[in-house]
């Protein structure tokens, strides 16, 4: 069946991309549609003593201001936390208000006071400068550790010690024994900075009130527009689900950053109803560096033992995680369910143990970034497993092969039942190292390293063998966990009386390609062109429901969704067909787009049927008319793509530059639809883990103001940043999915970290440097090597 | 955004000049590539912008009495590309084709770039080893200003307020005198966090008229006095260089940021004074 399946079929999606015709939130215009600008903080913790808008309201152009009162006074909520996490001790989470425009208090530069509104843009934002605003400022706390010590700033005065909650999984006690009796600890510090996600187009909002159908259309740069309607409606501003129309267009990458809920989302749709006139957001970028929540920012204390045969035998987390100033919507799951499952790895230790304190700081809110917790828990994992190999003398190959979990396909033999409460579905780990090993040309390497070293030159290899939990998720399990929606999802296959397929799917693309590889995986199940599917998406008047796209989760439990209505439109096609062909339905076989009587030349191709099913005049008696299926797949459990990642670098001594020579990648992301795609995910994927390791990070200074809010000072990767990547996979199906897939968008992010800072480490560890600090800045490997050989 | 303000397109030098006396909040646009950007985060909002980027007078590349005249509104590119200012005026040429990307050396100017006098910017440390001097035209009439005059402070220069680059004037490279301008860029904006241009030239193994000038490491531009006086008269060696490279920036108040701190941007200038040295004397 597979004519498109497994083929590097052209994104069809790319020719508006690539010709300036897609159609973003911006491009959007409405009649008589307005403009708002927002007040933000430039305080990271200050009291709002006072707002006067009379200025602004008096300024050319403008239509109205709010502020925070306002909303208040009409009853708008807060935004809203989509993920309960108890403390260990069973005290309920402490969730402090989010109000969508700051009441008395701001709590990070940038956070929202007032809305000005007007005929343009430029008038707006003319107008919020003559918003006067009397703060008293307060310390801030901006270092996560020093937040929950005595007498620091309270965030929220109701958090004691600034801890919303924390969090613990695995076994203490057997983990503290397995330490004691170790033959060797390995131990490392761990910050995993903090990252700007930085999607290309800045988040936008245009609320519309039709008060003749007493009706919002919202439409806004999200990933996820159901999620964002039943935030909205049930959490924020109360309104009845049937009368918001939620619409997310063409989006120009998320990145995580465009799950969440976000104040200007509310402040649109509630503002438009106010005025009764559209009303456009846009960011700038400055305020995208300060309003889109940020990601990772961890710091860890974590411990490996070994036994003297260098066997993992216990493995000891301990994290702080910045929440930033308020709990974003999945702020509170990312460092404990997508971070502490991980820590099992690819290997075997028979003891985990992690605890987690979250903390507020008055920074900007914390939330997920592609890999979401997975890449955290992996860098520390790898940059243990290589530290031990190094203390040991052991080869960073050779110890993770003598800890490698088995292989196991899931079918045969059972799925791996981690420490830390997953249960792997498929893996063959040895595998993807033997060929990455292979594809490097690893002993020669080792000897091209030995005489770079006698002539004052630093190569280094690295290593990175990682996994990922993705294909979000099992609701029952997350609701267990303490997630407050489902994770399933969901797709209508609508059968066109010709024949072409017009397919509505609940996850949404952002850069991902789903209207190409959605499309092969309808037109390879149906028999028929490409050409003749549609796949629409973004827009809650369309698609059921949908919790949509994150988690590398889009093609495993969206496009099981989409398989499960293929299956009944076979289904009922059959019926159909058995009756034109006046044979018996079990007689009958689909391929090559038509149903035929098995070991006849009689058949009855799918147009036919499908015209059948909506010209029904001679048709089977009490079937339905029609050919159009709904489904919703809740998937058995998550999935879990694997692989090595290698990198070779070379550091100047001199300058402490480091250089990537090489990247390798095997991959095994499951069955494959379309190889240039998931090539494409895997090159964006390295590409981010990569920017993690050399050149991004958010530094805010003791004020709490962040310091280098803009691409003058934060470094995104570039290019010229860049060696071509090598990449392969294998193939280990996901057994529990009908397409055996198991996901590609975060495992590049997720490996690629690890590899380039191991890799560095290896470069100078003769030298005495045991760890450097992301981003691996020219400044802090020098300083890095100083110190070693002073 | 930027804020509103008003436009006017200059029919000539003098016409500018006497709009920028007449706007009190004037700021004169060439290419734009600093004032641009200045203006969308609103750290500045003037009222008036003269535009004089497309002002023939301003822009050409000729030889003039000894010198490589370059007009002041003369794109990096073109700086970049021309093989007379890459013969006679080499630093000049190596630090335009280093300027920012392709998008910004085709718009950015050269008297925007040093009228502006970011820190970090590239051409300052070229022209100040090049002892190259830069034209203005006020309302009083031309003045020449040498290059080792003209930088004074962050973002500032002896320009006047209602003074107008017109000119820059490089003395043509001596036979036998090697040049080199090297960078360590800023990896986000790509701007110079130690940028030195150096010219040494050799005779009989032995180094003469030894210039070096730095960009990046302090508020302003400058030429390092002690690694020149280090460096001359003695060997064209790399040792030499090298010694005379370690004296770099000692007397210089060094700038620190969260990407370079001093002690590590003054090692980085000890770096690159060695690189560029030992590009220019070919060693």
């Amino acid at each position: 069946m597979a004519n498109y399946i497994g083929q590097a079929v052209k994104r069809v999606e790319d020719r508006r991309f690539l010709t300036g015709k897609a159609r973003y939130t911006d491009d959007i215009k409405l009649p008589g549609m307005t403009h708002a600008a927002i007040v933000r903080s430039p305080h990271a913790h200050a009291t709002i003593d006072s707002v006067d808008t009379s200025a602004a309201l008096a300024a050319p152009g403008v239509v109205a201001a709010y502020v925070g009162q306002d909303l208040e006074a009409a009853g708008v909520g807060g935004l809203p936390c989509g993920w309960q996490v108890d403390f260990k001790n069973g005290d309920t989470m402490k969730e402090p208000p989010h109000p969508v425009l700051a009441v008395g208090k701001v709590r990070h530069v940038g956070d929202p006071v007032a809305i000005v509104i007007a005929e343009t843009r430029d008038q707006a934002r003319d107008a919020a400068e003559l918003v006067a605003v009397d703060y008293g400022v307060l310390p801030a706390a901006v270092d996560m550790v020093a937040a929950t010590g005595d007498g620091a700033p309270l965030v929220h005065d109701d958090v004691s010690r600034n801890v919303p909650f924390d969090w613990g999984l695995g076994d203490e006690e057997a983990t503290e024994a397995a330490l004691a009796g170790a033959a060797h600890v390995t131990t490392l510090e761990i910050t995993n900075q903090r990252l700007v996600t930085n999607a290309i187009e800045p988040r936008c909002a245009i609320g519309d009130y039709d008060a003749a159908r007493d009706h919002h259309t919202l439409y806004t740069s999200s990933q996820n527009p159901h999620v964002i309607r039943l935030l909205l409606t049930a959490f924020v501003l109360g309104l009845p689900e049937h009368k918001v129309r939620v619409v997310s267009p063409d989006v120009g990458g998320g990145f995580g950053s465009k799950i969440f809920h976000y104040a200007e989302e509310v402040l649109a749709t509630w503002c438009s109803r106010q005025i009764g006139r559209p009303v456009k957001w846009t960011a700038e970028r400055s305020e995208s560096f300060v309003s889109d929540a940020q990601g990772r920012d961890h710091v860890t204390t974590a411990k490996l033992g070994l036994d003297a045969d260098g066997r993992f035998v216990g493995l000891r987390v301990s994290t702080h995680a910045n929440m930033g100033a308020y709990l974003s919507t999945f702020s509170t799951c990312v460092p404990t369910y997508l971070y502490g499952t991980l820590l099992q790895g690819l290997y075997t230790t028979p003891a985990i143990y992690v605890d987690v304190t979250a903390v507020f700081t008055n920074t900007v809110p914390v939330d997920a970034l592609r890999g979401a917790g997975r890449p955290e828990a992996t860098y520390l994992l790898e940059r243990l497993v290589d530290t031990a190999a190094h203390e040991l003398g052991i080869d960073p190959a050779e110890l993770r092969s003598r800890n490698f979990i088995p292989p196991f396909d899931g079918v045969e033999q059972p799925g791996y039942q981690t420490q830390v409460a997953l249960q792997y579905d498929s893996g063959n780990y040895q595998g993807t190292l033997d060929r990455a090993l292979e594809m490097v040309g690893y002993e020669d390497f080792r000897r091209e390293q030995a005489a770079a070293r006698a002539e004052g030159r630093y190569l280094g290899i690295g290593f990175s063998t990682y996994i990922e939990a993705c294909g979000i998720a099992p609701s029952a399990v997350v609701g267990s966990l303490g997630a407050r929606a489902g994770l399933f999802e969901s797709a209508i296959v609508r059968v066109q009386p010709t024949g072409k397929v017009s397919v509505f799917v609940g996850s949404h693309t952002h850069g991902q390609g789903h209207e190409t590889t959605f499309a092969q995986v309808v037109a390879d199940h149906l028999g028929i062109p490409m050409e003749d599917v549609d796949i629409i998406h973004g827009d809650t008047d369309q698609v059921p429901f949908g919790m949509g796209t994150y988690g590398s989760r889009s093609l495993a439990v969206g496009g099981s969704a989409i398989v499960r209505s293929l299956e009944k439109v076979k289904e009922k096609g059959a019926k159909i067909a058995a009756h034109l062909l006046e044979a018996a339905e079990e007689d009958l076989e689909y391929a090559g787009g038509k149903w035929t009587v098995r070991g006849t030349d009689q058949s009855v191709g799918f147009g036919d049927v499908a015209l059948t099913a909506y010209v029904p005049h001679n048709y089977p008696e009490g079937l339905e008319p029609g050919l159009d299926f709904t489904s919703f797949y809740d998937p058995a459990n998550f999935t879990f793509p694997f692989g090595a990642h290698l990198c070779i670098v070379e550091v100047c001594g001199d300058t402490g530059r480091v250089t990537l020579k090489r990247f390798v990648a095997v991959d095994d992301v499951g069955n494959v639809v379309n190889p240039q795609i998931v090539d494409g995910q895997v090159h964006g994927g390295v590409c981010h883990g990569i920017g993690q390791a050399l050149l991004e990070g958010a530094i805010y200074d003791a004020d709490g103001q962040l310091v280098n809010g803009s691409y003058m000072d934060y470094a995104m990767p570039r290019a010229d940043d860049l060696p071509a990547f090598e990449l392969d996979r294998t193939v280990t199906p996901c057994p529990h999915n009908a397409l055996g897939v198991k996901g590609a968008g975060e495992a590049g992010t997720i490996g690629a970290t690890p590899a380039v800072v191991n890799a560095a480490v290896d470069a100078l560890w003769h030298l005495g440097v045991r760890d450097l600090p992301m981003p691996l800045t020219p400044q802090n490997v020098w300083q890095a090597i100083q110190q070693a050989t002073s | 955004m930027s804020s509103a303000f008003d436009y006017h397109r200059a029919a000539s030098v003098d016409d500018a000049v006497a709009q920028l006396g007449r706007h009190g909040d004037a700021k004169l646009l060439a290419g734009g590539h600093s004032l641009i950007p200045s203006m969308k985060l609103r750290l500045a909002s003037p009222g008036a912008l003269i535009d004089i980027g497309h002002l023939g007078e301003l822009n050409y590349v000729r030889e003039q009495d000894g010198t490589v005249a370059i007009g002041a509104a003369t794109t990096h590119h073109t700086i970049a590309s021309s093989d007379l200012v890459a013969g006679q005026a080499p630093l000049l040429a190596q630090a335009a084709a280093v300027i920012g990307d392709v998008q910004v050396r085709n718009v950015g100017t050269i008297g925007g770039s040093l009228a502006h006098a970011d820190p970090a910017a590239d051409y300052p440390a070229a022209v100040l080893a090049a002892e190259a001097q830069i034209v203005a035209r006020g309302p009083g009439g031309e003045r020449v200003i040498d290059a080792s005059d003209f930088f004074v402070d962050l973002f500032l220069t002896s320009l006047q307020a209602d003074e107008i680059i017109t000119e820059i004037r490089v003395p043509a490279a001596a036979a036998g005198s090697g040049a080199c301008y090297l960078k360590f860029p800023h990896p986000a904006s790509r701007f110079a966090v130690v940028g030195c241009a150096a010219v040494v030239a050799t005779s009989g193994g032995t180094c003469s008229d030894v210039r070096v000038a730095f960009t990046g490491v302090a508020n302003a531009a400058f030429r390092d006095g002690a690694v020149e006086a280090a460096l001359s008269g003695g060997p064209a060696s790399a040792d030499a260089i090298a010694a005379a490279a370690a004296v770099a920036a000692q007397d210089a108040e060094v700038l620190s940021d969260a990407f370079a701190g001093a002690e590590y941007r003054r090692h980085l200038a000890t770096v690159y004074a060695a690189k560029a040295l030992s590009g220019a004397a070919g060693v």
